[in-house]
């Protein structure tokens, strides 16, 4: 409907809206609502509707088609560009995820509109949203506003509070006539990841960050062992990456992953600026290093000074312990 | 075969940045200015498909005032052959939009047939202007790239787009705008040869009335710069380590209740 707030579904491939979705939807009903869906993709499964429905989405814009899947940001762009001018809602919103960030820029370019990628936060003052993005590598926070609607803003993972579940609730499921663009980009293939059975690192709520301190790629093992004791996903630093101890999709920093998560516990990372970059919105952090001197005890909740080899093993049978209980 | 690459001048993520009198900009004096690492491995892609080609010709494009001047300057002593400086005051406050509406201008009046973008520019990382200006053109593009092949008869690029949880491959016809991610490249070192050679290439001046931009009022604008909220103090957990940790445990579980 006219003025609602539309929040674009990130999806799991298979037919299911990810958990992210309900941070975008919470948010967009603390915005004031109505709160609506738009979900592009070449399946849906009734239960995922039924989720959005139960995260606060009243009604969902379900755009389904087979020439959807893949993401191209070339045909999604111009799909809800028509469906946007047609609807005129105030504000379209979606977590930052790979394609989202691509497909929101496109999408503001269409429109005539701006983009505020990658927002902290979101606040109506008056008439108007202003939206709360770190710079300069994290060092500073800076507010922006839209000359016009719809306000477009993607919205980083793990930060805003997600939607209560309304168990039982379901929204409207409108399904639009989908017209397609001629596609140019043809995917020829999809090359998955070895899956560490650990959560992604941008989704993850706990994450264990390995610096130049690890020493070595074999010992990530002891880091992974306490992964799979709390859940966590690991990533590393970039000293650690460029000496090929760990792929660069595990980098965490201001050239590699922005996290934020509940936990960030660094082991052998000294907290060089560009790697607070990627971190520094973490709610809690956990520092432990050898060097008492180490800039990441400026920032973190809890610092442990001792060498990590003795300190890892003994957390891994500790949160056990706890876990177990 | 002609190949564009657009490069922002940032400051180095190193130095201090301070607000200043005017709460919408940062202190630029006192600040180390240097191409947003993203771009310098857009800049290198673009030489290594060049030196592989055995031909071409890559133009850097950077919108800024006068000091982006030397940025272009480090793009022509790694290797660009030649640059161009979109430089107006008139479009001083630009947003990505704005800035993929002057590029799209100078794409036009090149016509390369490739773009090459930074992911993100380190200074007010939206990761925005590739797509937008692939939008504005209406161009194939590909954000995030870890690999990328142009063929034989620069028809098509194929590229491999990191996305979460793998790499998804994908072909598409030139022209197209790509971005670089870290792992694409090593950008090299302007050797000495390359930096006495680039005080000679050219480097043009455009002007906003050049591009034809029309209205050139930006869509987003910032309001305010702020300082970070300071953090609470941290607590450096005491004793053996055996003790330091149950702690540490204790105080995720029951203090912080993150666990
Ligand atoms: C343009 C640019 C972009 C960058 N982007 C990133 C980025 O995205 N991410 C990133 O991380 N970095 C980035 N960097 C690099 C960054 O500046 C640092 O060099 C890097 O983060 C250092 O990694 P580290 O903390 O693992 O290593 P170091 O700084 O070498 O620190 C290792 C730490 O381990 C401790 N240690 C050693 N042994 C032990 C032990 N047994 N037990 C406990 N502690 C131990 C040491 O005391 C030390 O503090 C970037 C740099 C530049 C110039
Ligand atoms: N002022 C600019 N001049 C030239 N290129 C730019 C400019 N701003 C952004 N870009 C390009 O767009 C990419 C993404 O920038 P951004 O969307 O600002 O994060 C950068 O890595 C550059 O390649």
């Amino acid at each position: 409907m006219a003025g609602a707030l539309w929040c674009v579904v990130e999806d799991d491939r298979k037919g299911m809206p990810k958990k992210v979705m309900a941070e975008a939807l919470g948010e967009a009903a603390r915005l004031g609502g109505p709160v609506e869906a738009v979900w592009l993709t070449d399946k849906a499964d009734d239960a995922g509707l039924q989720q959005l429905g139960e995260w606060g989405a009243t009604k969902v814009w379900l755009l389904q088609h087979e020439g959807l899947a893949p993401y191209r940001g070339e045909v999604w762009a111009p799909v809800v560009a028509d469906l946007a001018a047609k609807e005129t809602p105030k504000a379209i919103l979606a977590p930052v995820t790979s394609r989202q960030r691509e497909f929101m820029a496109r999408l503001a370019a269409r429109l005539g509109v701006g983009l505020a990628a990658d927002s902290v936060a979101l606040a109506l003052e008056g008439d108007r949203l202003v939206a709360t993005r770190p710079v300069y590598a994290g060092k500073l926070l800076s507010k922006v506003t839209w000359a016009k609607q719809p306000w477009l803003a993607t919205l980083r993972p793990n930060v805003f509070r997600p939607a209560e579940v309304q168990a039982g609730r379901s929204a409207q499921v409108e399904r639009p006539p989908v017209t397609l663009p001629a596609a140019q980009m043809k995917l020829v293939e999809r090359r998955e990841e070895v899956s560490t059975g650990l959560p992604e690192l941008t989704e993850a709520e706990i994450v264990l960050s390995g610096g130049r301190g690890m020493k070595g790629p074999e010992n990530y093992v002891i880091l992974e062992e306490l992964g799979g004791v709390v859940g966590a996903a690991v990533g590393a630093s970039r000293a650690a990456v460029d000496a090929g101890w760990r792929p660069h999709r595990f980098q965490i920093g201001q050239t590699g992953r922005t996290i934020s998560p509940k936990l960030y516990m660094g082991f052998g990372v000294s907290g060089a600026i560009q790697h607070l970059a990627g971190m520094r919105t973490s709610k809690v952090i956990v520092a432990v290093n050898k060097d008492p001197e180490a800039p990441i005890f400026k920032i973190a909740d809890y610092g442990i000074v001792a060498d990590l080899f003795e300190v890892v093993p003994e957390m891994t049978t500790e949160f056990k312990r706890l876990l177990e209980k | 075969m002609k190949i564009l690459v657009a490069i922002k001048q940032v400051p180095d993520t190193a130095t201090q940045v301070k607000i200043s009198g005017d709460p919408k900009a940062i202190e630029t004096s006192g600040i180390t200015w240097i191409i947003s690492p993203y771009d310098e491995f857009a800049v290198e892609e673009a030489l290594r498909i060049k030196e592989k080609r055995g031909q071409g010709d890559v133009v850097a494009v950077s919108l800024g005032p006068d000091r982006v001047k030397e940025a272009l300057r480090s793009a022509l002593a790694m290797g660009a052959d030649r640059a161009v400086h979109v430089n107006d005051p008139a479009l001083a406050g630009a947003d990505t939009l704005l800035t993929a509406r002057a590029l799209a201008a100078v794409v036009k009046q090149e016509s390369p047939a490739l773009v090459i973008c930074g992911r993100q520019a380190i200074d007010d990382d939206m990761g925005a202007v590739g797509a937008q200006l692939a939008e504005l053109l209406g161009w194939p593009c590909a954000s995030w790239i870890m690999e990328e092949t142009v063929d034989a008869d620069a028809k098509t690029v194929r590229v491999g787009r990191q996305v979460e949880g793998g790499l998804e491959v994908f072909d598409l016809p030139l022209p197209a705008v790509l971005s670089a991610q870290k792992g694409l490249n090593e950008p090299r070192y302007p050797t000495l040869k390359g930096i006495m050679g680039a005080k000679k290439k050219e480097i043009k001046d455009v002007k906003a009335a050049d591009l034809a931009l029309g209205d050139a009022a930006p869509q987003l604008t910032v309001t305010t710069l702020e300082a970070l909220p300071p953090r609470p103090p941290g607590r450096i957990i005491q004793g053996e380590v055996k003790d330091a940790v149950k702690e540490l445990v204790r105080a995720l579980r029951e203090d912080a209740k993150v666990i």
